[in-house]
């Protein structure tokens, strides 16, 4: 489709430009976290929005990533990139594994297993001091460097980890489009309906599951590498909420509403000096209502709003059962 | 003699916090009953039991019975109101709606209960005071046995609301057969708002008898209603004894754990025991025989 | 071995089948054989059995013992997405449809064993996806075509009037290329003008050379297309034969019981 294509270029070019708006100062560095969850909230809106899969422990796989780049590279000076790889399969295989059990289950025991196993990744990484340093964290760990250059500035980071951001999200609307996004989608909507077609669901949907681990096991590894100092808090079952409301906020299934919802909840806490103390309402007013009022999140949403409003028709009720 | 001493204390606290997760596993397992959803914020109206009951006694300086009450009776119409304005008009949409609706709820009682009362961690105090009773070696305080007490009637009590009360009766039939039942004349929607109101009273009263024992603070829901939750998973989602015993066993294994293996690792031990369940036998320990409902 | 019409290729066996949810005995020892190009009824009063048959055949359950063979190979319990793999294919009873993919989508899902790009394929685009792509998308538009719903392909499935998504599913089911087709209750909901159109289609499917089995209470319907019937009653096989044999078994009337 020549349209997506066109949306991709329009993306990626406002991306190369924008530092020249964003100015050098701290803002620069903000933008470098939205890539870095724009990476994230990718990865769960393909097991989420496409495939329907419910996953609250995204950030153990993020945490798992970071730990894994950062107490190679830190602890034992494996080459950074080496330790890229290497972060990204094992968490891939990890998830592989332990996919099959986990996607047996749906709804609200998968939402619940998910959690678990989030918290149980969160308080390995509390426990194991003599790896991860346990509470106080891991610091000491090395820039990434690619032929003579340092990833070591905040423009830097930017472009390296917003190039991997664009390529993500490349792919990632290349698959959602494809005969697979189809497949995904049709076992969310009717899982048995999809295998009868001879979608093999159990299998795609652990695949998707797998991808969608290493992905954010890339994501934790870029922000190893940026921040150059990790702790738990970072990868706690807070932030697999966090990245669930920016899905939801950029609408399920909307790769580029991904990103609008981690710029908006990444900049608010910029913007809203006291977002601190209602951080956790906020984000439990937005899953709730934006859920009930308009559940293909914003992307969707406003522009039907518009419509709406400046049509005078009134606002598609679109929740039952096929919202 | 020693070990043995030990494990006697850990099973005995274990047992306490066991009775605690068995009735928030009971919330959970009337609400799924009636709804067959999961309630996500179950965990939240056990934090909001403590919360509440310390703010009326200390802040308002009401007495504590007095409190407590209040506390239960503010935590039953947060959870009606939460069925109300999220639930009910939600009832035909897509089950992962839903979830996503119960997280946001529990998300939002949390952040109120930040925003009141900060992060800090808060102490209740003991019913009865905090003279330790010494039983055979081990150590409990009389907070425990309110715990085992209050256990006792509250498990009774919800046999004989649902096996042996017109309304209770009414409300398994629902979750037995919905349209049937609508058609004999029950009131579904109530029966759904009473499940509701029901499982906060339910999760409050757990908050609030563990409270003394275990600190408070706004985030005690989530550990909390996980392992609650693993105890109604055990039971099959039964709601009766099933659910009893997923409770202890869990408080059981917790503390033995805690005790014997690491204290670090605490939390996670429930956690693995529930992703066992959830991946070995999500129909629970005690379906074959249990074909006891609420 | 039950008779078999002179010279016709069985396609589908089934074998004392019986399946026992917890107490319940929902079908016993039934056996019957499908022949190859011809429409057959499964009718039965309501807890017969049917679609539990059918979801048997179909993958959905396991059953509890016996034994079905398609095109002579030997297929309990084989899941859904491998009989996919082997042209079988069904519909159901509350119309399963992707509710949220467009109408033109919901066929495109149907191709997805004609298809074969896969995960990396699909997200680099390779030229192999892309051009399989296109092929997809016109043979699903043909299959709009076949069924009619060409002017809907773009509609979101969900909001389809229930006819024209009995029709979708249909659509879909024959973008497998199935050499049976097994429809759940497909007459259930339309009115007469569409349960016509449905006879139509139906006989339009196996003059292409398909094999139909069907369940169904329309017993205008039935009569009218069906070359052979069985009828099941509370699990047990009742009878078996053509249209007007059964319309004449003493033991289907009592059955029915003053039913048409």
């Amino acid at each position: 489709m020549k349209q997506e294509l066109l949306k991709f270029f329009l993306f990626t070019a406002l991306i190369c430009i924008a530092p020249v708006f964003i100015g050098k100062g701290y803002l620069i560095n903000v933008f470098v976290f939205i890539g870095i969850y724009t990476i994230l909230a990718v990865a769960l809106n393909l097991l989420l929005g496409l495939a329907g899969q419910i996953s609250l422990g995204q950030a153990a796989f993020f945490g798992l990533g970071a730990y894994i780049s950062g107490v190679l590279t830190a602890t034992h000076a494996v080459n950074p990139w080496l330790s890229m790889a290497i972060a990204v399969v094992t968490v891939g295989i990890i998830a592989f594994i332990l996919g099959f059990p986990i996607l047996k289950l749906k709804g609200h025991y998968l939402a619940m297993a998910t959690l678990g196993m989030g918290i149980i990744v969160y308080i390995i990484f509390n426990e194991t001091v003599d790896i991860t340093g346990g509470p106080s964290g891991l610091s000491g760990i090395p820039h990434l460097s690619l032929g003579g250059i340092i990833f070591n500035s905040d423009l830097k980071n930017y472009y390296l980890v917003w190039f991997f951001a664009v390529t993500i999200i490349l792919l990632s609307v290349n698959l959602a489009a494809s005969r697979i996004g189809r497949a995904l989608r049709a076992i969310h909507d009717s899982e048995v309906a999809a295998r009868i077609m001879g979608v093999n669901a159990r299998l795609l949907k652990v695949q998707i599951f797998s991808i969608s681990a290493v992905i954010s096991a890339l994501a934790g590894s870029l922000y190893a590498h940026t921040v150059t100092f990790i702790s738990p808090t970072s990868f706690g079952f807070n932030v697999s909420i966090e990245l669930l409301t920016m899905v939801i906020i950029g609408g399920l299934g909307s790769i580029y509403g991904s990103f609008l919802g981690a710029a908006i909840l990444t900049l608010l806490p910029e913007f809203f000096r006291t977002f601190q103390d209602y951080d956790i309402i906020v984000y439990g007013l937005t899953l709730i209502v934006i859920t009930m009022f308009m559940p293909g999140g914003l992307v969707r949403g406003v522009p039907l709003l518009f419509r709406s409003l400046f049509k005078k028709e009134p606002m598609p009720q679109s929740n039952e059962k096929s919202g | 003699m020693d070990l043995s001493e030990d494990i006697l204390q850990y099973i005995l606290s274990g047992l306490s916090t066991g009775a605690i997760y068995a009735v928030i596993g009971l919330g959970f397992a009337i609400i799924y009953n009636s709804t067959s959803i999961i309630n996500f914020a179950q965990g939240e109206f056990v934090m909001l039991g403590g919360m509440l009951t310390l703010f009326f006694h200390v802040t308002l300086f009401l007495s504590l019975p007095f409190s407590i009450f209040l506390a239960v009776l503010v935590a039953t119409a947060v959870g009606a109101l939460f069925e109300r304005l999220a639930i009910s008009p939600l009832k035909n949409a897509d089950p992962l709606i839903l979830v996503i609706i119960t997280i946001g709820g529990s998300i939002l009682i949390r952040g109120i209960a930040m925003l009141l009362w900060g992060k800090d961690t808060y102490v209740l105090p003991m019913f009865s005071g905090d003279e330790p009773i010494v039983l055979w070696g081990a150590t409990l305080m009389p907070q425990n046995f309110w715990i085992f007490g209050i256990t006792l009637i509250i498990i009774v009590a919800n046999r004989l609301f649902f096996h042996h009360s017109i309304i209770g009766k009414a409300m398994r039939a629902c979750s037995f057969n919905r349209v049937a039942s609508s058609l004999v004349g029950i009131n579904v929607k109530h029966t759904v708002l009473f499940s509701f109101a029901i499982s906060s009273a339910l999760g409050a009263a757990a908050g609030i008898i563990i409270a003394p024992l275990t600190m408070t603070s706004y985030d005690v829901g989530i550990m909390l209603g996980l392992k609650g939750f693993c105890a109604a998973i055990i039971g099959g989602m039964s709601g009766g004894i099933g659910t009893v015993a997923g409770g202890l066993i869990v408080g059981v294994l917790e503390s033995l754990g805690a005790g014997l293996i690491s204290s670090g690792y605490k939390d996670a031990i429930a956690f693995i025991i529930l992703l066992l369940i959830l991946f070995l036998r999500p129909q629970g320990l005690f379906v074959k025989g249990d074909t006891e409902r609420v | 071995m039950d008779r078999v019409k002179g010279g016709d290729f069985p396609l589908l066996r089934i074998v004392s089948i019986t399946k026992i949810f917890g107490g319940l005995k929902a079908l016993d020892e039934v056996s019957f054989t499908i022949s190859t190009g011809e429409i057959t009824g499964i009718i039965g009063p309501n807890g017969a059995g049917k679609t539990t048959l059918f979801n048997i055949v179909t993958g959905i359950y396991s059953p509890t013992s016996g034994k079905v063979f398609y095109e002579g190979k030997d297929i309990t319990g084989f899941p859904p997405e491998k009989l996919a793999g082997l042209s079988m294919v069904r519909t159901f009873q509350g119309i399963e449809l992707f509710g949220r993919m467009t109408v033109l989508e919901n066929v495109m899902v149907g191709l997805h064993t004609k298809s074969r790009s896969g995960i990396i394929a699909s997200a680099f685009k390779l030229p192999g996806h892309v051009r399989e792509e296109r092929r997809i998308r016109e043979k699903a538009s043909s299959w709009l075509e076949f069924a009619g719903l060409a002017d809907l392909a773009n509609t979101e499935a969900a909001n389809l009037p229930f006819g024209k998504g009995r029709l979708l599913e249909i659509a879909r089911a024959m973008a497998i290329e199935p050499h049976i087709i097994l429809m759940d209750e497909p007459a259930a909901g339309l009115n007469s003008r569409e349960t016509s159109d449905l006879a139509d289609l139906i006989k339009k499917i196996k003059d292409s050379g398909i094999t139909v089995a069907l369940v169904e209470h329309d017993m205008d319907l039935v009569m009218e297309i069906c070359d052979r019937i069985v009828v099941l009653n509370l699990g047990h096989k009742l009878a078996e034969g053509s249209p007007r044999e059964i319309q004449e078994d003493e033991k289907v009337i009592t059955a029915y019981l003053g039913e048409d």
